[in-house]
């Protein structure tokens, strides 16, 4: 049973009396069944399981926010491929596919408000979607036209980080200023941070020091690992000996291991995380235990280092059927509720398609005019150098954008 | 006056500089929808699929198969939206397998073969310190940018010149991806070594450094032909004169192994060989009947494809020969994994067909070829050579009548198939020609006894001599 993972007293008591007798008990239990330790609601299968502490957060879901679920990792998939096959035809530098993470993804972000701030990695585009952010905004970044895409503040959905594992410490920071804000206007609504970060992130010290300082000021933030099962070619056993989640004893927060290809587990953990949170009672881990079925970026070839029967076994736990085989034996949705996503999708990798063609290199001298508010002498001097030395080449304005240009004639 | 697009190869890893054309998914003429899949490459890194950017007609393919260009390079040109635009959905599916396809390949890192240098041009008249070498640089686009136009020619399928360079480079990628590290590619380069000949032992089953170099000391041990080979040998300079009239093998890797495996076998257990003549004629019509069958077209038959059946025949008649002595008990096999001795590059290796007794007669005679052809070709893997059960050993491939086997340590016979020739056999009491061949066998005495050994060399014989009896 999943909650098994987390010691029983914690949802008694915020405290963990003996952090160190829990661990032992969760690591003998993690030898025993690591598969089936975690938080599951949905199963593979597509039938319901019963968990006792989770389980009545599925009341809270209407047939429409279901449905719900379903269309975001759908859409969220599509969008997904068509962002894959734009950087194939050179129009992105790079793409991280998320395929297979659709339910941590989703259901994680769905479950957050709009006063919660999320810091993401480089491969929440599901989380994105959640946020409301434009997802053909995130492909500025990859079009290599933007260090961002978006402005933040607009959906409290932080730039993408590509530097492993430095966004949980953001993260830890924005929620010790939620506290500070609290406590400066006790009628700040409560808000909570949340940090995506992957395994391989949390095999980095900056996850450590997060963790420690997220525990010493008790603040509200959710830490929200996605164990997508491979560090680019690293496999997961390498990094930790352990499940994650009891990392969350070491440090006195309760962590809570969920089936990330669970979108229903996710939700109900997710939500129950962050209200533990935003009451004040502190940090929460959470391991969502999913798989990145496709590469970890465009230029990883997974069939190096993993075989194909590993990622077949994972295909068999795809969080897209396991809810659409929900759905139908429910009677919730019918063909004409798929179909309609799959048109809708379309429409938005059309969409996405056209917006990212469009998408010009932006003048260099922006760069330029964004290091101070007001005129500066040294970047003045300095733009003089660079233009200067861009007149000495034959070639004006040689375009940047990754890869291949669209070149209209007969030839 | 449908506008040409054009697909310009791009960079599907991070930074890398060209790519072959493997194949072409798509003809000229074919109508394509964007993200259908045009064409398969191999970069430095791997095999990637290119979706279409456009929907529209297949006007005009670039690149030849086998050709590698470098990125930026068109490859393809389509029709931009063609007339008959009604039939073309402007969206196909992205492809096939949803999960599967528009998935990345390339691996993280930059590839193999370093970057080409590219600079822009300098403008010449520019006050910036002009150097020699910037007029050269600036001389040559104009040269690579020409040739296309130079090559455009005859037929649609246009090879660009300007790309001769790449000959070399196709070299090693070409025939299927053997695993080794850049440092170990280089090594193998420079030595002349095709790396697709070279036994990987690696944990992902790539070439090390190691494998390479046993290699290339077996090469030259076996490089030293016979006319030189009473001569001194010349090499080095270290060493006394008695150092060079003889040369020192290092006893490694497959060598060592069986070494270590014949002495613990041979000291052991108690060998006891026995010897039979058998008429082989039958087996000999049945082989040549079979490989006329059409069922066994394209098969390799040979006779040991009888006489692995007859093992197989005859151990389930005597099982205690299909067994392994532990000290304290036999342990009866209920399952013939069936060990075929094989002379490879690596050395002597005995693979086994799993679960033998499984198999049918055809099934049988592919498993022995693709075992012998991965042996041949250095690829045998650890699994394929645990777990053995019985081993036959085809000394008679090198013309030998018989020999006295070693049983491969953890068995407890094996079977020695000798040369198949005729000779003159009395038949009813007339001396014929007849094919006759000598079947030896080693047994463990401590598992097998005498009459044991020779119920079941009799069984095997018997079958040799009217394979019809496998049918029973």
């Amino acid at each position: 049973m999943g909650a098994a993972q987390l010691p029983t007293t914690e949802f008694e008591d915020a405290g963990i009396d003996e952090p160190g007798g829990s661990l032992e008990a969760a690591q003998a239990a993690e030898t025993a069944a690591p598969e089936d330790d975690m938080v599951q609601l949905l199963g593979p299968d597509g039938t319901l399981r019963h968990d006792a502490t989770f389980s009545p957060f599925l009341e809270r879901l209407t047939p429409e926010k279901l449905r719900g679920f379903y269309r975001d990792m759908a859409t969220i998939r599509r969008f997904d491929q068509e962002a894959t096959a734009l950087q194939r035809q050179g129009e992105l530098a790079l793409w991280v596919p998320l395929t297979g993470q659709e339910a941590a993804q989703i259901g994680s972000g769905r479950a957050t408000q709009p006063q919660d701030y999320i810091f993401p990695t480089y491969r929440e585009h599901g989380v994105a979607l959640t946020r409301g952010v434009d997802l053909s905004q995130l492909l500025k970044l990859f079009r290599g036209i933007s260090n961002g895409g978006w402005n933040p503040k607009d959906n409290n959905f932080h730039l993408y980080t590509l530097v492993l594992a430095v966004q949980t410490l953001h993260a830890v920071g924005y929620a010790m200023g939620i506290q500070r804000d609290l406590a400066a206007d006790p009628e700040t609504e409560p808000a909570a941070a949340v940090a995506y970060f992957g395994d391989g992130a949390s095999s980095e010290g900056d996850v450590h020091e997060s963790m420690v300082f997220a525990a010493s000021y008790n603040a509200p933030v959710v830490f929200f690992c996605q164990n997508n099962h491979w560090a680019i070619s690293v496999p997961f056993e390498v990094q930790s000996r352990v499940p994650l989640v009891n990392r969350a004893g070491g440090y006195g927060f309760p962590g809570i291991r969920v089936d990330g290809n669970d979108v229903l587990a996710v939700h109900a953990v997710s939500e129950w995380a962050l209200e533990h949170a935003r009451s004040g009672q502190g940090p929460v881990l959470i391991e969502a235990y999913t798989y990145r079925v496709g590469a970890h970026t465009t230029a990883d070839d997974p069939t190096k280092y993993r075989p194909a029967a590993e990622e077949d076994k994972w295909r068999a736990k795809d969080p897209l059927i396991r809810l659409e085989t929900y759905l139908r034996a429910q009677n919730l949705a019918d063909d004409a509720f798929f179909a309609s996503i799959k048109n809708d999708g379309d429409e938005l990798a059309a969409y996405v398609r056209k917006t990212t063609l469009a998408m010009t290199v932006p003048d260099i001298r922006s760069s330029f005019a964004n290091v101070y508010a007001q005129a500066h002498p040294l970047v003045a001097e300095e733009l003089a150098w660079f233009e200067n030395y861009e007149a000495s080449f034959a070639d004006q304005g040689a375009g940047t954008v990754a890869g291949s240009t669209t070149e209209n004639g007969a030839a | 006056m449908s506008a040409l697009n054009t697909f310009n190869l791009p960079d599907v890893g991070e930074g890398l500089t060209e790519a072959e054309i493997v194949s072409w998914k798509v003809k000229l003429g074919d109508i394509v929808a964007i993200n259908d899949v045009l064409v398969e490459i191999e970069t430095a890194k791997s095999i990637v699929e290119l979706p279409s950017p456009y929907a529209g007609l297949v006007a005009q393919l670039l690149v030849e198969e086998g050709q590698t260009v470098d990125v930026g390079t068109a490859i393809i040109r389509i029709g931009a939206a063609a007339e008959a635009a009604g039939a073309i959905p402007m969206y196909g599916a992205p492809a096939a397998d949803v999960e599967r396809a528009p998935v990345g390949k390339p691996l993280v890192g930059s590839g193999p073969k370093a970057d080409a240098v590219k600079r822009r041009p300098r403008r010449t008249a520019t006050p910036s310190v002009p150097t020699a070498a910037q007029s050269v640089t600036s001389a040559a686009p104009s040269v690579t940018m020409a040739a296309p136009a130079v090559a455009t020619g005859t037929d649609s399928l246009v090879t660009p010149s300007s790309v001769p360079s790449f000959g070399s480079g196709a070299n090693g990628t070409r025939d299927g991806r053997v695993l080794a590290k850049p440092p170990v590619r280089k090594a193998a380069k420079d030595l002349g070594i095709n790396l697709a000949d070279v036994s990987p032992t690696g944990p992902r089953g790539e070439v090390t450094k190691k494998d390479l170099l046993s290699y290339q000391d077996q090469r030259t041990a076996e490089r030293d032909d016979a006319g030189s080979f009473w001569q001194p040998i010349r090499a080095s300079g270290l060493g006394t004169a008695a150092d060079q009239r003889v040369s020192r093998i290092q006893v490694r890797g497959v060598r060592k192994a069986t070494a270590r495996a014949m002495v613990e076998s041979a000291f052991s257990a108690p060998h006891v060989s026995i010897f039979v003549d058998v008429d082989a004629s039958r087996t000999m019509e049945f082989v040549k009947r079979l490989k006329n069958s059409r069922d066994f077209e394209g098969i390799k038959v040979s006779p040991l494809l009888i006489l692995a059946k007859a093992v197989i025949w005859a151990a389930a008649r005597n099982p205690s020969v299909n067994a392994t002595w532990t000290g304290d008990e036999i342990i009866v096999k209920h399952f013939m994994n069936l060990g075929i001795a094989a002379a490879t590059p690596r050395g002597l290796l005995v693979p086994n067909i799993k679960d033998a007794q499984d198999l049918s007669l055809k099934e049988l005679a592919v498993a022995i070829n693709e075992l012998a052809s991965t042996a041949r070709a250095g690829r045998t893997q650890p699994a394929q050579m645990a777990g053995g059960s019985l081993t036959i050993t085809n000394i008679g491939a090198l013309g030998i009548d018989t020999g006295t086997p070693i049983i491969n340590p953890g068995e407890v016979a094996i079977v020695a198939f000798g040369t198949i020739k005729q000779k003159p056999w009395v038949l009813d009491g007339e001396v014929l020609p007849r094919w006759i061949t000598t079947l030896g066998g080693s047994f463990d005495h401590r598992v097998v006894d005498g009459d044991l050994s020779a119920r079941f060399m009799a069984d095997v014989a018997s079958i040799l001599e009217e394979p019809a009896l496998l049918l029973d």
